[in-house]
């Protein structure tokens, strides 16, 4: 169940473009607003028709242009959280969420509520739109979009009308849904960090061409992709597991090789949860160092190490199964004798890590 | 008190509203969300009836229904006797002087149905015809109901065109404006002021019930 894209068009927006987004996986299409990313979404749901383009997924052909193959819109099993929800403002969150499913599902109210349970909405069923919170509207759209049945998920920047807080919370709630999720998801964001927090796979999008594509840790790493999105700060993420909430302000979290100790994560002991850190913020050492102010020092394996431009280098280390960037001189890394398959230490300090750089 | 012509322009009413209910959706419709060329030409015909004198609307009319022209002639023949000066005559001018009435409301109905909520419609798995009966016609409804309130109305007072194509035969197409008319002719201005009176009446009524409905459905979505 996977889902192939490919486009040319010259009105409103220019694509040029192909890629494919495979079942389960959260792909991400980034780009600057303008970019196409909105129109390529509206072509897989049949809201727009590129004037040459092959949409197919989950093995049927929705669009063919060359073949005259057009499926319209309600018979292709898309589920669609729109940028402003687009919620029935006259039915029930229950209504919104009963509407959308497929005609063969006996005991719909049962079905919607334990849809509107999934998405931790469960006693405001008969609410009415507007009566809900913007991070509840978001909810119930995607309540809505999953009770399709989708052969596709198709996220429009589902996160953008909502406050940071309720943002990270919604984030955190995705990320659990999304082990059960065999479709396709896809997400079009120009939000950076959300698409690194979210997405196993990322497309750069550019006037309607793709200027870069892979796994998100790759694209994330890569300079002069990140130079085309207008980023500065090379990143990458680490998986931890909150282990304590220590008296002085300070949370324990525990990654694949060790302990970290960053300020205090607003999440429950136990809970599992993503920390960016950014590669110029990290500091190397062959050995393990002693009588050092920063307390986190993590083993990792040297992975690659790529020249940039400049007097920088960016090292990948592998930390368990993360890769964690750092971004260090030339003549570190000379001084070093750092070379491939190394063993060495990776330091952080604690206050270096934003806040809402740690994401659920 | 001719009740006669109550009845009539009552029933002349209500057949107008029912005709062009489907109509009003249609084109209310088509005109809020499509594009198309001569659009602004198709809702300035609309217009029209709005601008042109009743007796210039009236005239054209007699001609199209007319024995003379196409229409008047294949009418005549399925049914065996004229279109003009009768009952279905008079629903037929009703509903074309109307259409301003009717699709004008109808279209600023439609057109307050935000276009991504149609297209979550359709994302949803609803056809057109489902998305029309379960999230359009819902919205939209406010401004269907002012079209057929608006429409109801103005058919229970309209004089001239009524006069023109329909004369004044009693139980077929003296409606109550035109009673009121032949009242106050024969200076019976007793029944005149009774009839007036009652049409004043089913006006208020019509309005008042139309606010009520149109102030709860705004509260219900608001």
């Amino acid at each position: 169940m996977s889902l192939t894209f490919a486009a040319q068009a010259v009105a409103p927006i220019p694509l040029d473009l192909e890629f494919e987004a495979k079942a389960g996986e959260v792909l991400a299409l980034v780009g600057h607003s303008g970019s196409g990313k909105t129109t390529i979404l509206r072509s897989i749901a049949g809201l727009w028709t590129p004037s040459a383009a092959r949409v197919s997924c989950a093995g049927a052909k929705w669009l063919d242009t060359a073949g005259k193959v057009n499926v319209p819109t309600h018979q292709r099993r898309v589920g669609v959280v729109f940028q402003n929800y687009a919620l029935f403002p006259h039915m029930t969150a229950l209504g919104n969420v009963m509407s959308a499913l497929p005609s063969d599902v006996r005991d719909k109210a049962q079905a919607a509520k334990e849809w509107l349970a999934r998405v931790n909405l469960p006693d405001l069923a008969d609410r009415r739109p507007a009566e809900l919170s913007g991070g509840q509207q978001q909810r119930v759209a995607l309540a809505r979009a999953l009770a399709r049945a989708p052969d596709v998920l198709l996220l429009d920047e589902p996160f953008s009308a909502v406050d940071r807080a309720t943002r990270d919370r919604l984030h955190a709630e995705l990320l659990a849904l999304r082990a059960d999720l065999k479709m396709p998801v896809i997400l079009v964001t120009h939000d950076m960090a959300e698409a690194q927090a979210l997405a196993d796979r990322m497309v750069v999008i550019e006037k309607g061409r793709v200027i870069r594509q892979g796994a998100t840790a790759e694209v994330m790493s890569d300079p002069a992709a990140l130079r085309a999105m207008g980023l500065r700060d090379l990143a990458s993420m680490l998986s931890a597991r909150v282990v304590k909430h220590e008296e002085d302000g300070l949370t324990q979290l525990l990654t694949a090789t060790g302990p970290i100790w960053l300020p205090r994560v607003k999440a429950e002991v136990g809970s599992s949860l993503r920390v960016r850190i950014l590669a110029h913020e990290v500091i190397l050492s062959r050995d393990r160092p002693v009588g050092l102010s920063a307390q986190n020092i993590l083993p990792a394996v040297v992975d690659r190490i790529v020249p940039g431009e400049g007097p920088g280098v960016v090292v990948h280390l592998a930390i368990g199964t993360d890769e964690v960037l750092a971004r260090i001189t030339r003549r570190a890394a000379r001084d070093l004798e750092l070379a491939v398959g190394q063993p060495c230490h990776v330091i952080l300090k604690s206050m270096s890590v934003a806040r809402d750089h740690v994401r659920g | 008190m001719d009740w006669s012509a109550l009845f009539l322009s009552l029933r002349l009413a209500g057949w107008t509203v029912a005709l062009l209910l489907p109509i009003s959706v249609l084109f209310g419709r088509l005109l809020a969300y499509r594009r198309f060329r001569g659009k602004a030409l198709a809702e300035g015909l609309i217009m029209l009836p709005l601008v042109l004198p009743p007796t210039v609307f009236g005239y054209y009319l007699l001609v199209v229904m007319g024995r003379g022209a196409p229409l008047g002639e294949a009418w005549y023949h399925l049914f065996g006797h004229p279109l003009v000066f009768s009952f279905e005559g008079l629903v037929l001018a009703s509903v074309i002087f109307n259409l301003p009435f009717a699709i004008q409301p109808a279209q600023r109905g439609f057109e307050a149905v935000p276009q991504d909520v149609r297209e979550a419609a359709a994302c949803c798995g609803m056809s057109p015809w489902r998305s029309l009966l379960r999230v359009e016609l819902p919205l939209a409804w406010p401004g269907l109901m002012t079209a057929m309130v608006l429409t109801f109305a103005h058919t229970l007072g309209e004089f001239g065109i009524v006069l023109m194509v329909g004369g004044s035969i009693p139980g077929e197409t003296r409606t109550i404006a035109i009673a009121i008319y032949d009242r106050v002719q024969a200076f019976d201005y007793d029944s005149a002021a009774v009839m007036s009176a009652v049409l004043v009446g089913i006006s208020l009524f019509t309005i008042g019930v139309t606010y009520l409905l149109s102030a709860r459905v705004g509260r219900r979505l608001s």
